[in-house]
């Protein structure tokens, strides 16, 4: 996908720009979102040690989405901030997938919900560090160590549950069969997505498809757990059309914002 | 048979020579029962610390702020983990140190059962709490038993970004609008008196202080460290234009100390007691943690006997 030096900049061109802007911001959202979520479960985790991690992973998250707001900005040229775009948008203009703002539920939930998402994110990391955009390529290449790092985590967490007692397989297993109508979104491929392949700035989706079958096939093999079938698929996120837990999550991560507009925190 | 009081005057001798007492010398069983007290309450204190600053997380009003408080409460986590293994050394498990805690045996700093009811809390929290922490943490770093002060030095690095960290939310509330001002301003005039009572009962009515001096645990007493904490901060407050909510705080040039009006022991006893805002709800929040993570930790052991099995046979 790679075409550098080709002197091609798509921000010289609106629609391109546009869509950059929107690629940008789906990234950062998927993130910001994802984050959001690891943060609840602070003080609350089962033991320190996930406390940390979990808190260690927001911090990943959030730090990489912060990135991608910072660049989807300055795309867009309007002079607005990353703060802008995480407390000022309404639910609709969130593009995040719907697996990330699913809630916590139980810990197994929330680590096949990590996994799920670790393993889109990883190889997608790794194909962005290629990106004919040098800033999405730059951005990339410092999330790629921490993506390798989250999936091993979600990895060695799943292993354990599936492998671990009948209740953490039961668990373990209920959640795989939750979430999984929501991996469908991770790979779909819109004009939005079309145009940034075309510019060389992202892979093919079906590339890092395959990269997520493999690792799931791996996991779930050594967690012996069942892979779901590929059923219905949920979408919608990326158009803004969310879960009713997206606008919950957005009131209580926005509220000091929106009560006292314009002040500096 | 070995000559106790011969070893305690050894043992003396040592703490005076400012030898560390490392975990396999011989100590008197007070000065190990002392440790096991003060290490476990700070390391409960460090995990339970985190609800009150965890309850703004999920609501902190910017992402660089949200990042922060993220990065702090992770360091509390490591504390406590560092200090869950210094108490191991001393011969108590994990486990049971938990268990206690879980079960309201065990104390923690009684300023974590105050709530964090605004933005402005959190620098007060990090401000006041954890400047007074540091206090006490500096102090320390110097303390006879090796692996305490040794833990300590690593926490004293971390606490005084989380004390600055504090500070700055503070200072920025307190140039911002008149609502924002006022917000910072009720955030100390809450804490501030909770934050000195933190450095424990005037000397005269501490117990435990006196073996602690002598054992150099405690190298300064509650009264000199809630004096040095005073003077600091009185003048930080001055700087972002803050007023310290005590109408006796008076500069006394004869001392070149600030003098203070009288703490309310009655409220801290009551808090001690278990009758402080937040005690029953960061009780029963790490309670209720602990149970909902019993199947976690039961499929982690299991897999790992299971591998262990595995790679023995």
């Amino acid at each position: 996908m790679s075409r550098p030096g080709t002197g091609f900049d798509p921000r010289s061109d609106p629609i391109m720009s546009t869509a950059l802007f929107t690629y940008a911001l789906r990234l950062g959202d998927d993130l910001l979102i994802l984050s959001h979520r690891l943060g609840e479960w602070c003080g609350h985790g089962p033991v320190l040690e996930e406390d940390i991690a979990l808190a260690n992973r927001a911090l990943d998250h959030i730090g990489e989405a912060r990135n991608l707001y910072d660049y989807a900005v300055k795309v867009e040229g309007k002079g607005r901030t990353e703060d802008d775009l995480a407390y000022l948008r309404a639910e609709r203009q969130f593009v995040n997938t719907k697996l990330v703002e699913q809630p916590n539920g139980d810990y197994a939930h929330t680590i096949v919900r990590s996994f799920l998402f670790d393993a889109y994110h990883l190889p997608l990391a790794e194909a962005l560090t290629r990106s004919s955009d040098a800033q999405i390529a730059a951005i990339a290449a410092k999330a790629v160590k921490e993506a390798q790092y989250h999936l091993k985590h979600s990895s060695d967490w799943l292993i354990r549950f599936g492998d671990g007692t009948e209740e953490s397989h039961r668990r373990a297993q209920e959640a795989l069969d939750a979430l999984w109508t929501y991996t469908g979104e991770l790979f779909v491929q819109d004009d939005v997505h079309e145009a940034m392949v075309k510019a060389g700035i992202a892979p093919d989706l079906s590339t890092i498809k395959q990269a997520f079958d493999a690792t799931v096939d791996r996991v779930l093999a050594e967690a012996t757990l069942k892979r779901p079938a590929d059923g219905y698929m949920m979408s919608g996120g990326r158009q803004g059309k969310h879960s009713e837990h997206l606008g919950f999550l957005l009131a209580e991560m926005q509220y000091l914002q929106r009560a006292y507009p314009g002040a500096e925190w | 048979m070995t000559d106790v009081t011969n070893l305690e005057e050894r043992f003396q001798a040592r703490i005076d020579a400012e030898q560390k007492i490392e975990p396999k010398d011989w100590m008197p069983e007070k000065y190990r029962k002392t440790l096991v007290r003060q290490i476990s309450q700070h390391a409960h204190s460090e995990v339970v610390g985190m609800l009150p600053e965890g309850n703004w997380i999920t609501r902190a009003p910017s992402l660089r702020r949200k990042a922060i408080l993220l990065a702090k409460v992770q360091d509390e986590a490591g504390h406590g983990l560092y200090l869950y293994s210094a108490c191991e050394t001393l011969g108590v498990t994990r486990e049971k140190t938990i268990d206690d805690l879980l079960s309201g045996k065990a104390k923690y700093s009684s300023i974590f059962n105050y709530p964090t009811l605004t933005w402005a809390d959190i620098g007060a929290v990090g401000w006041l709490v954890d400047g007074a922490a540091i206090m006490n943490q500096v102090m320390l770093c110097r303390t006879s038993y090796g692996p305490y002060a040794r833990a300590m030095v690593r926490i004293c690095k971390e606490e005084s970004f989380h004390q600055r960290q504090g500070y700055e939310i503070m200072s920025v509330l307190a140039k911002g609008t008149p609502e924002q001002k006022e917000m910072a301003q009720d955030a100390l005039n809450r804490w501030w008196w909770p934050s000195l009572m933190m450095f424990g009962p005037s000397d005269a009515n501490s117990p435990n202080s006196a073996d602690s001096m002598k054992w150099k645990i405690k190298r300064q007493s509650n009264d000199e460290l809630r004096q040095i904490f005073i003077d600091r901060t009185v003048q930080q407050a001055e700087v972002i234009g803050l007023t310290i909510p005590d109408p006796e705080l008076k500069w006394n040039e004869a001392t070149k100390h600030y003098d203070w009006g009288a703490i309310d022991w009655t409220e801290f006893n009551n808090v001690v007691a278990g009758n402080g805002p937040c005690n029953k709800e960061r009780l029963a929040a790490r309670n209720k943690a602990h149970d909902e993570g019993a199947w976690v930790r039961e499929a982690a052991l299991a897999y790992a006997a299971k591998k262990a099995k595995k790679q023995a046979a």
